[in-house]
């Protein structure tokens, strides 16, 4: 084990400059020291707790989409069956399914050939083949149920979050320039990481927001009084604090969708100079607003976002441009809001939070320092300890422990790890842990020496002796923080990462880089006695 | 050509007699850790926000906190139990809350009329604990912001009930697992009798942890996990160590009894125990002076583990093994032995 061919040795020295070198832009900007622009410039990120920024764990209502295609799939029933010969009572949602007794059992495989009809294909499997997504049963009484199928809620959760993914993302970092994490976690929950916190109020209203815009006429002649309009009517609230008490008799009719919106604008009035919000539509939009407002010049419609009527002009003229304007009280703020809100797109469902960690960037700093401080103390404390233990062997242990750090380091920087507290308390440990590697080998050494053996005679079985212990030990520790990464979650999953790079760099310091040391050292001065 | 006098822990040549205590240190340990489970059930655990959900709110006020009058203003929330506790500087103040009943979201309703049509429909469901954790937290920001304007909230965790109890179960499973792990891999590295000495010994270990976690009030969270899986990582290295030299020794002296053989076996191995467990203490040392709220409690768990694991190693796994092992060890696993008997010329 004594004998290291050149070129182990130069690829030994090459994986330590290597190390070191990669290790640098952690701790230094970018550019400061002229390196090629070649060069690898990947950094550690700091994580949260280290920098300040805030954690939100939101879960996506599930059982709001499903509803929602569940009412669809009720007034589909109706449309579907109307003139027919095919007569049914008690249509109703029940569970995850849809419900009607059929008058005449005889019809069931008529009624259930035009049900079927209503499904929805889903993709399963890579090669593009489709199931529809409700199983339509009969009993022999002619109880319909229409029910949605596994595969189809599976597929409609993981649509659900990917959309709702993205639209939060658009929402938050309309400009694509904001440093955001967006992550599934589980089946209904979306995390999202975000730096700072100065804007964390207004994410929040963001993300609370479902912002699905719809265009209705108003129906002049229905009584809202009561609160509750007649059949096709809501009664809807204006948007305006000013003028909350306003009740709107809107139509339910959807004429054009805000998924028809191609962008949204902030800007002035010209005539009045407020805020407004301009808008463009798509072609279909284009098409169907000119028809809507060519049909009905003279008449009302309102604007309607999430169940208020944001504004609800009389139209002069039929608008054909396709484009159009919100006016409302607005303030130059509340205006941006809604504009980013209706280019990003309706959420898909309502989003909650359920966990929520922030941390203030003066309080990171300070977590920094601490840590900073902490290792570098714990780093004096040991070298010290181990040099005063085994002398000259003590001071090769330390280097191998600051090219431990450094490979560590280099990793970390090479996979832009995230490097959090605890993570920073992981380095601190791994230096204890990695210690013990170069204990292990020492002591061996020791006592090989006291039977006697000569110095590389007492190397080499020391270093051999103690490399399946190290193994062993140092496999279990893996295992542990392997099990830790994959249960744990947030910052301590940095402890988990650094523990384990730190551990398996050092399997390589303590065992390989300070072997090549000592051999050297003994070479050169040709001892007869071990400072051991 | 030595410079200076060496440091030696252990002097050479040492040779305790630790199985003598083989008893004694088995029964205290065995009574510690009963008393611990004891104290687990009261009187119980201090639980994180981690694993009980709640929410923790760090604030910081232009001036010293007074808690005479932060106290009131936020009792006057009405969001149960108020924890408060200073840290750091005098500006600084540390606010806990219980997780909240899920009807204290029923006033940030009232107070603010549903903003959307998404809204009303949500409000026509029942009020939910997650609602009510971020109603609390804006209650409590604006409450400060009362207090005295300019106190800025530095830090907030909210931790709904959902989560806390996926939180709480998760970190369970580490822990089950990565004995069971421990278990394995240490029946398959060695012999049966070494696996279950040393899953023993961990066991015995990690209820002294959690009775550490009642008697110090720390609070048990992910951080908690973290540091009680390290501690076994760290007491499984050391009881690695020493099962290695026995392993070597049963092959070396083959007429040792068990009893001499483990004992020669911790003390030969001692300087390392002592030498490792200094290091690795050192190495802490400042995490808990100078680490923060976050870490104080992390790194003093690690120092008392780390005391707790190498004095595990000496005076708990190795008696255990002695009496697995008493002659089953001796009579031949090593597979060497067994190889060079077979190949012995029969005379």
């Amino acid at each position: 084990m004594l004998f290291f061919a050149r070129w182990k040795v130069w690829t030994i020295n090459a994986v330590c400059a290597l190390g070191i070198l990669l290790s640098i832009p952690a701790f230094l900007p970018r550019d400061s020291i002229g390196l090629p622009g070649w060069f690898p410039w990947r950094h550690v990120n700091l994580g949260l707790d280290l920098r300040g920024g805030s954690y939100l764990l939101l879960e996506v209502d599930m059982q709001a989409v499903i509803r929602e295609r569940l009412n669809n799939i009720r007034d589909s029933v109706l449309v579907r069956l109307r003139g027919t010969e095919i007569r049914y009572s008690g249509l109703a949602i029940r569970g995850q399914s849809v419900q009607m007794q059929l008058r005449d059992p005889q019809q069931a495989q008529e009624a259930l050939r035009l049900l079927r009809e209503l499904a929805q294909p889903v993709t399963t499997g890579a090669f593009g083949g489709s199931t529809p997504d409700l199983v339509a049963t009969a009993t022999p009484e002619g109880l319909v149920t229409l029910e949605l199928s596994e595969v189809a809620l599976r597929d409609k959760a993981t649509k659900t979050i990917e959309q709702s993914m993205e639209i939060v993302r658009r929402r938050l970092d309309p400009e694509g320039i904001r440093e955001l994490q967006i992550a599934r976690q589980g089946n209904a929950r979306i995390l999202v990481q975000q730096p700072g916190i100065d804007d964390l109020e207004t994410s929040k209203r963001l993300l609370g927001t479902t912002a699905k815009m719809t265009f209705h006429l108003l129906d002049s002649t229905a009584d809202c009084s009561t609160g509750r309009g007649p059949a096709g009517v809501n009664c809807l609230p204006g948007s305006d604090s000013r003028d909350v008490q306003r009740i709107y008799p809107v139509r339910q009719r959807v004429e054009v969708d805000g998924a028809n919106l191609t962008d949204a604008r902030a800007g002035n009035n010209a005539q009045t100079g407020e805020w407004v919000v301009n808008f463009s539509f798509d072609s279909i939009g284009t098409r169907r607003f000119a028809d809507i407002s060519r049909a009905n010049v003279g008449q009302p419609f309102a604007i309607v976002l999430d169940g208020k009527v944001l504004t609800a002009p009389t139209i002069r003229e039929p608008i054909t441009g396709g484009r159009g304007q919100i006016s409302g009280s607005f303030s130059a703020g509340s205006a941006n809001e809604l504009a980013v809100l209706l280019r990003a797109g309706a959420l898909p469902a309502p989003l909650t939070i359920v966990e929520e960690r922030t941390v203030g960037p003066d309080l990171g700093a300070d977590a920094i320092r601490a840590g900073v401080v902490s290792i570098l103390a714990g780093a004096i404390l040991v070298l010290i300890f181990i040099v005063w233990t085994y002398g000259l062997f003590g001071a090769f242990a330390c280097i191998g422990l600051a090219a431990n750090l450094a490979l560590t380091l280099a990793i970390l920087n090479m996979l832009e790890a995230t490097l959090t507290l605890p993570g920073m308390a992981g380095v601190l440990l791994t230096l204890g842990l990695s210690v013990d590697a170069n204990i292990l080998i020492n002591e061996r050494i020791r006592e090989e020496t006291k039977l006697g053996k000569t110095p590389f005679a007492a190397m080499e079985s020391g270093f051999k002796r103690a490399f399946s212990t190290i193994v062993d030990s140092n496999l279990t520790t893996l295992i542990k923080m392997l099990l830790l990464y994959v249960f744990g979650s947030g910052p301590v999953k940095g402890f988990a990462v650094t523990i384990t790079f730190g551990i398996i760099t050092s399997m390589f310091t303590a065992t390989i880089v300070v072997r090549l040391l000592m051999v050297t050292w003994l070479r050169w001065r040709k001892r007869s006695a071990l400072p051991v | 050509m030595q410079l200076f006098p060496r440091l030696r822990l252990v002097p050479d040549g040492t040779q305790i007699q630790f199985m003598k205590g083989r008893y004694a240190g088995l029964i205290l340990s065995a009574v510690l850790s009963l008393l611990s489970v004891v104290l687990y059930f009261a009187p119980g655990l201090n639980y994180g926000i981690d694993f009980k959900g709640g929410i923790v709110i760090e604030a910081r006020a232009p001036g010293p906190v007074e808690f005479s009058t932060l106290r009131p203003a936020l009792s006057a929330l009405n969001l149960g139990q108020v924890g408060l506790q200073q840290f750091g500087s005098p500006q600084d103040v540390l606010i806990r809350l219980e997780r909240q009943r899920a009807d204290v979201a029923e006033r940030c309703r009232a107070k603010r009329p549903p903003a959307n049509e998404q809204e009303r429909q949500a409000r026509q469901r029942a009020v939910t604990e997650e609602e009510a954790q971020q109603c609390a937290v804006e209650e409590v920001r604006a409450s400060l912001e009362a207090y005295r304007s300019g106190t800025q909230v530095r830090r907030v965790e909210a931790v709904g009930g959902s989560v806390s109890r996926e939180l709480f179960v998760n970190g369970m499973m580490a822990l089950g697992f990565s004995l069971l792990a421990m278990l394995a891999y240490i029946w398959f590295r060695f012999e049966w009798q070494f696996g279950v000495g040393a899953v023993i010994t961990l066991l015995l270990d990690v209820t002294k942890v959690v009775g550490f976690y009642v008697l110090t009030g720390f609070q048990f969270n992910l951080t908690a996990i973290a540091a009680i899986l390290t501690i076994m990582g760290y007491s499984i290295n050391d009881k690695v160590v020493v099962y290695d030299r026995m392993r070597e020794n049963l092959r070396k002296y083959k007429t040792m009894s068990l009893r001499e053989l483990i004992d020669l076996s911790i003390n030969e191995t001692l300087s390392r125990t002592i030498g490792t467990s200094m290091a690795t203490f050192l190495a802490t040392i400042p995490l808990a002076l100078f680490g923060g709220e976050a870490l104080e409690e992390f790194a003093i768990t690690m120092l008392f583990g780390i005391v707790l694991a190498t004095s595990s190693s000496i005076f708990i796994a190795a008696p255990i093994l002695l009496f697995l092992g008493e002659d089953k060890l001796r009579r031949g696993p090593p597979a060497e032995d067994a190889q060079a008997a077979d190949a012995a010329p029969i005379p």
